[in-house]
C-alpha cells in the first residue's frame, strides 16, 4: 500500500553514547512540499535526517520509524538504505568544499552517481552530468569537468553537490544549511537556485536553517525544534506573522532588522541546556519569560491548534485565534534570568 | 614540475654530502685505523708506513677533500682489510641484506596494511584491539629482544627453526619475523588512524548520502585519502631496505650489509664504512623523492594549479 | 571637532601567494589603498565578503600587520613598528577580538586567570587588587563569579566569548577591534552579546571597528559602515542611511541578498558569479565584471572613493548624488 506522504517520521529517536539527543520527532513530509527546520545549534535538526538516512556514526542508536512510501528504513538490512540514499532521498550539507572528495574529479563524483541510480556509463553519463552541471550553473562545465573539488570556489562546490544529488531524481532533498558556509551574495543564489529546481523537478525539499529569513523563502511550512523536540510547527504565514511558542517568538525578536528604526536587540536569556542535563518539564522553561509552574513539571505536547498549526506550549504567547484549547489565564512566572 | 624535481634533487645531494661529512669526521676522530689494523704491539715505523700508504698523515681536510673528489670521480676507495674496491665488497653484500628486508617489507604492507584498515572499519572489535596491541609491542620492543624471544620460542624450545646462519631458505625465517612484526604493528596503527580520520570526514557522509555501497565507499573515496599518511611510513621503511637490517643480521649471523657495517666500524675500515653510508643515504633519499611524487599524483591539492 | 582617535592614509597590504606546489608566487593585494577615520567612542562597521581584505584590514589597524603603503596613526601619534616596546606599550589601548573564542583562550587557564592576564603584562593594577578588577570586568560582560574558576572547555560558545571580550577590556582600551566575534554564536546568544558589546561601549566610551559579513548585526552595532570589496572601501555612509538607500551598486545587492523573514525572494537583485580572485583583479572598477549597469567607462577606469552626499562616500562612476542612487 502506497501511503499518502511521501515521507513519515514517527517517534524518531537518537542517543550518542546513551544520551538522548532527539526525543521523538514526529513529521510528515508531503510529495513537493517544501519544509523548514529551524532551530539553534544542537536542537536535532541535522541529526533528524541524517537519523533518517542511517548516515550518524556508529556511536549513535537510533529508534522509532522512517518510512518513505510506506518502506521502513529503521533497523531494516543496509541495502534498504542504500537505495533509499540518493535515489529517493538526497542530500546535501553545510561545508560544500569539505562534502566532496578532495581526491576525486568533479565529474567522477557526479557519474558515479549516475551509475548508481539509472545505471549511465561512459559517454552517456557524461553528457547528463554535463546537463546536470549546466543546470545547477557551473559555467564552462565541459572545461571543468575533469578539475578537483579545490578548484571550485565554496558556492560552485554547493552547484556541484546539488548537480550531484539530482543525479538519482530524488523524491526529496534534504539541504542541511546550503548557504551557511556561503557568502551573501552567494547564499542568495544558492537559495533561488534551490527554489527553481523545486520548482522545475517537483521535488519535496526540506531546508534545515537557522536563518528564520531564507526558510521563509524556500519553504511553505517549518518546524521550530529546541532540545530535540519539535516545539512548533506550521504555516510559514501562521509562524511568522503570529508565533504561538515563546521560543519561536524569541528567535523572531533576536534577529536585528535590516530596516526600520535602529533598537535594541532582545535576545533569549540563558543557554541551550545541555542534552545529559534537560531541565524537567518543558526544556525550554529556564529560559522562558512566560513559564508558569506547571512548565517546570509537566512538559507539554505537540498538540494541535484550531488554526491548522502544532504547538508544544501550556502557555503560548501571541493572539489566540480561535484557540479555545486552554484558558490563558494562568499564573505567569517572573523570568529568572 | 621540472623546477620542483631539480630543487628536490638538489637538496637530496646536499644531505648525501652531510652525510658523508659527517661520517668521515666521525670515523676520523673516533680511532686511528692504524692501530686497529695491525693491532697494538707493532713497532712505530710499521704505523707510519701504514699512515702514509693510506694518507692518513695528511691533515683531515685534505684527507676529505680528496675522498670527495675521489667519490666525484666515481672512486669509492679501497678496503684497508682486504685491499679490495670498497665499493665491490658493498655490493657484494647488498642481495644478502635484500634477502631479509624485502620479504620483512612485503609482510608489513599485506599485513599491517588491511590489519589497520580492518580495524578503523571495525572499532572496538577483537581485530581492532589487536592490531592497539601489536603496534604498542612493535613500538616498545626493541628488534634484538623480539630476536632472542623468537630464537628462544622457535629454535631452542620448539626446535623448528634454525637460529643463525644463512645455509636454506629457512634460514631467513625468524630474521624476517624479527624484522617485520615491529612494522606491521607500526604500518597497522598508521593504517588504523589514517582511515578513521577519514572515515569521519564530511566527503565520507556524502559518498554514503548518494547511496553508494558500503564496500565502494570504502574503496573508491576513503582508502585514496588514507593513501598519503600510509605512504609516508611505507616510504620509509622502503628508505631503510639497506640500513634496516643491522641488529637483525648480527642477531642471526646473516652475512649482509649489516654484518659488514659492524664489522667495518670495529675495524677502522674507512672506505667501506663510508660506502655502506653513502647507500643508505642514498636510498633514503630516492625513497624520500619518490614519495613526494607520490604525494602529488595522490592528492591533488598538491599538484600545480595549472589552469589558472 | 575632536582628532580622530584612530586615522589610516592609503593603507596597502600586499600577499605572496604561491598557487600549488609548482606555482609560481604572485602577489595579492589583500588591502588595496584604504582611508579611514574612527572617532573616540565612535563604532565603525566594515562589511564585505572573503576575500575583500576586511580581516587584513582590521589586523592592519592595530599594527599587528604592518602596511607596505600608507600609514596609521592612533591619538594623532604614528603607528609604532610591531614588536617594539612602544607599539607593545599602545596594544593596551587597542585590543583585539576574533570569530573563535576558543582558539583565542588558554585552554589550560582558568577564566580569572586570563581575564588577569592583561591586568599582569601591562602592570595595571596592583597584585592585591586584581581579584577585584577581574571580578569587576566578569560581572561586566555577564558572567556569573563562580565561573572564575572554571576552563575554556566548560563554558558555552557565547560564555567564551564574554571571556574574551574582558580579557580585552582589561586594559581600558580606547579601541576594540572585532572581527566577526558573533558570527559563530546562535542568534539568541548573539543578541545577548551585541548588546552587551554595545553596552560597554557606550559606558567606557570605546570606539570600535567592528567587522563582518552579517549586515544586520553591523546595522544595529555601527554608527558608520564601510562597504568592502575586493580591498577597497566601496561605500562609506552612517547605518541609518547605508543600508535603507544603498548608492553602490554592491552594496545595494548586498542589501538585497538579505534574506528578510516573510519576504519572497522575487524582485531581489542576485548577482552573477562570485568575488573575483583578489590575485587576479580585474581592469577597472573591480566590481564591473559582476555589476548589473557596469558601462565602458567602469572597464577601463577606476572609480575613486569620493563624497556624494553629506557624510556619504562611494566609489562608482554612476552615482553621482545620494538623491540619484543607481537604478537597478
Amino acid at each position: 500500500m502506497v501511503s499518502k506522504n511521501l515521507v513519515e517520521l514517527r517517534g524518531l529517536k537518537v542517543a550518542f553514547d546513551g544520551v538522548q539527543v532527539l526525543h521523538g520527532i514526529d513529521l510528515d513530509v508531503g510529495r513537493g512540499e517544501a519544509i523548514g527546520l529551524v532551530g539553534e545549534s544542537g536542537c536535532g535538526k541535522s541529526v533528524t535526517w541524517l537519523a533518517a538516512l542511517g548516515l550518524l556514526p556508529g556511536k549513535a542508536t537510533v529508534s522509532g520509524s522512517v518510512r518513505v512510501d510506506g518502506q521502513e528504513l529503521i533497523g531494516g538490512p543496509r541495502t534498504v538504505l542504500e537505495g533509499v540514499r540518493g535515489k529517493r532521498i538526497a542530500m546535501i550539507f553545510q561545508d560544500p568544499s569539505s562534502s566532496l572528495n578532495p581526491v576525486l574529479r568533479v565529474g567522477r563524483q557526479i557519474t558515479e552517481a549516475l551509475a548508481i541510480h539509472r545505471g549511465l556509463s561512459g559517454d552517456a553519463a557524461r553528457a547528463e552530468a554535463l546537463r546536470l552541471l549546466d543546470m545547477v550553473g557551473i559555467p564552462d562545465a565541459r572545461r571543468r569537468f575533469e578539475l578537483f573539488p579545490h578548484e571550485f570556489s565554496g558556492g560552485q562546490c554547493q552547484r556541484v553537490m546539488i548537480a550531484m544529488a539530482l543525479a538519482g531524481e530524488p523524491d526529496l532533498l534534504v539541504a542541511d544549511e546550503p548557504t551557511t558556509a556561503l557568502d551573501a551574495t552567494i547564499q542568495a543564489q544558492i537559495l533561488d537556485l534551490l527554489i527553481e529546481l523545486r520548482a522545475e523537478t517537483g521535488m519535496a525539499t526540506i531546508f534545515i536553517s537557522h536563518d528564520l529569513g531564507a526558510v521563509s523563502q524556500v519553504c511553505e511550512r517549518a518546524c521550530v525544534m529546541y532540545a530535540g523536540r519539535i516545539v512548533e510547527q506550521g504555516t510559514i504565514e501562521a509562524l511568522f506573522d503570529n508565533p504561538r511558542h515563546p521560543y519561536t517568538r524569541g528567535l523572531f525578536d533576536a534577529i536585528p532588522r535590516l530596516d526600520g528604526p535602529r533598537e535594541r536587540l532582545i535576545p533569549i536569556q540563558g543557554t541551550v541546556p545541555h542534552p545529559r542535563d534537560l531541565p524537567e518539564g518543558c526544556a525550554f522553561s529556564p529560559r522562558c519569560s512566560h513559564a508558569a509552574v506547571d512548565c517546570r513539571s509537566h512538559r507539554p505536547d505537540l498538540d494541535p491548534l484550531a488554526d491548522g498549526r502544532l504547538l508544544a506550549c501550556h502557555h503560548p504567547v501571541g493572539q489566540v485565534l480561535a484557540d479555545t484549547r486552554r484558558n490563558a489565564e494562568t499564573r505567569v512566572m517572573e523570568t529568572v534570568s | 614540475m621540472l623546477r620542483f624535481v631539480s630543487t628536490r634533487i638538489l637538496r637530496a645531494l646536499i644531505t648525501i654530502l652531510a652525510v658523508l661529512t659527517f661520517a668521515f669526521v666521525v670515523l676520523r676522530m673516533s680511532g686511528d685505523p692504524a692501530q686497529v689494523m695491525l693491532g697494538p704491539d707493532v713497532p712505530q715505523e710499521s704505523v707510519d708506513a701504514f699512515r702514509k700508504a693510506w694518507g692518513l698523515d695528511q691533515p683531515l681536510w685534505i684527507q676529505y677533500l680528496a675522498y670527495i673528489k675521489a667519490i666525484f670521480t666515481g672512486d669509492f676507495g679501497v678496503s684497508m682489510r682486504d685491499k679490495a674496491s670498497a665499493m665491490q665488497l658493498v655490493i657484494e653484500r647488498i642481495p644478502a641484506t635484500l634477502q631479509l628486508t624485502i620479504p620483512a617489507l612485503f609482510l608489513k604492507v599485506v599485513i599491517g596494511i588491511p590489519a589497520g584498515v580492518y580495524a578503523a572499519l571495525h572499532r572496538q572489535s577483537a581485530v581492532d584491539r589487536g592490531v592497539i596491541l601489536a603496534a604498542i609491542f612493535g613500538f616498545t620492543i626493541p628488534s634484538f629482544v623480539m630476536g632472542l624471544l623468537l630464537v628462544l620460542i622457535f629454535s631452542i624450545t620448539l626446535g623448528l627453526l634454525p637460529s643463525g646462519g644463512q645455509d636454506t631458505w629457512q634460514h631467513g625465517i625468524l630474521p624476517t619475523l624479527t624484522m617485520s612484526i615491529g612494522g606491521i604493528g607500526i604500518l597497522a596503527r598508521f593504517s588504523r588512524s589514517a582511515m578513521i580520520e577519514v572515515m569521519g570526514q564530511p566527503y565520507i557522509r556524502t559518498a554514503s548520502a548518494k547511496g553508494m555501497p558500503w564496500q565502494d565507499v570504502v574503496w573508491r573515496h576513503a582508502l585514496p585519502n588514507a593513501a598519503v599518511p600510509i605512504v609516508t611510513i611505507v616510504g620509509f621503511m622502503v628508505g631503510s631496505l639497506i640500513a634496516g637490517a643491522v641488529v637483525v643480521e648480527s642477531i642471526f649471523s646473516w652475512p649482509g650489509i649489516g654484518r659488514l657495517l659492524v664489522v667495518s666500524v670495529t675495524n677502522r675500515d674507512l672506505a667501506v664504512v663510508q660506502c655502506i653510508l653513502l647507500m643508505i643515504a642514498a636510498t633514503m633519499v630516492v625513497s624520500n623523492l619518490i614519495v613526494d611524487l607520490l604525494y602529488g599524483w595522490l592528492d591533488p591539492r598538491l599538484r600545480a594549479q595549472s589552469a589558472h | 571637532m575632536t582628532a580622530p582617535l584612530i586615522e589610516a592614509r592609503d593603507l596597502v597590504r600586499t600577499y605572496e601567494v604561491r598557487q600549488g606546489m609548482f606555482g609560481k608566487v604572485t602577489p595579492v593585494r589583500a588591502v588595496d589603498g584604504i582611508d579611514l577615520k574612527v572617532m573616540p567612542g565612535e563604532t565603525l562597521g566594515v562589511v564585505g565578503e572573503s576575500g575583500s581584505g576586511k580581516s587584513t584590514l582590521g589586523r592592519m589597524l592595530l599594527g599587528i600587520d604592518p602596511p607596505q603603503e600608507g600609514q596609521t596613526f592612533f591619538d594623532g601619534e604614528a603607528m609604532p613598528k610591531l614588536g617594539t616596546p612602544e607599539w607593545r606599550a599602545l596594544r593596551a589601548k587597542m585590543q583585539l577580538v576574533y570569530q573563535d573564542p576558543l582558539a583565542a583562550l588558554d585552554r589550560r587557564l582558568t577564566i580569572a586567570e586570563q581575564v588577569a592576564e592583561p591586568l599582569a603584562i601591562h602592570k595595571l593594577v596592583p597584585k592585591e587588587h586584581r581579584a577585584t578588577r577581574v571580578a569587576e570586568l566578569m560581572t561586566a560582560v555577564g558572567l556569573r563569579p563562580d565561573q572564575a574558576d572554571r576552563y575554556p572547555h566548560e563554558l558555552s560558545g557565547g560564555q567564551r566569548q564574554r571571556v574574551v571580550i574582558a580579557r580585552a577590556l582589561a586594559s581600558r582600551p580606547k579601541l576594540l577591534v572585532c572581527d566577526e566575534p558573533v558570527s559563530a554564536l546562535d542568534v539568541s546568544i548573539q543578541a545577548q552579546v551585541v548588546n552587551m558589546l554595545r553596552d560597554l561601549q557606550e559606558k567606557n566610551s570605546i570606539a570600535m571597528v567592528f567587522i563582518s559579513h552579517d549586515l544586520k548585526v553591523v546595522r544595529n552595532i555601527a554608527d558608520r559602515v564601510a562597504v568592502m570589496y575586493l580591498g577597497r572601501i566601496v561605500e562609506e555612509a552612517s547605518s541609518d542611511v547605508i543600508f535603507a538607500t544603498p548608492l553602490h551598486p554592491y552594496t545595494k545587492a548586498l542589501v538585497s541578498s538579505v534574506p528578510v523573514p516573510g519576504k519572497p525572494l522575487k524582485g531581489r537583485m542576485i548577482l552573477q558569479g562570485e568575488p573575483p580572485n583578489p590575485a587576479n583583479r580585474p581592469s577597472g572598477c573591480a566590481f564591473h565584471p559582476r555589476c548589473p549597469l557596469a558601462t565602458d567607462i567602469c572597464r577601463t577606469s577606476v572609480p575613486a572613493l569620493r563624497p556624494v552626499a553629506d557624510g556619504r562616500t562611494a566609489a562608482c562612476h554612476l552615482v553621482t548624488s545620494a538623491d540619484q542612487p543607481v537604478a537597478a
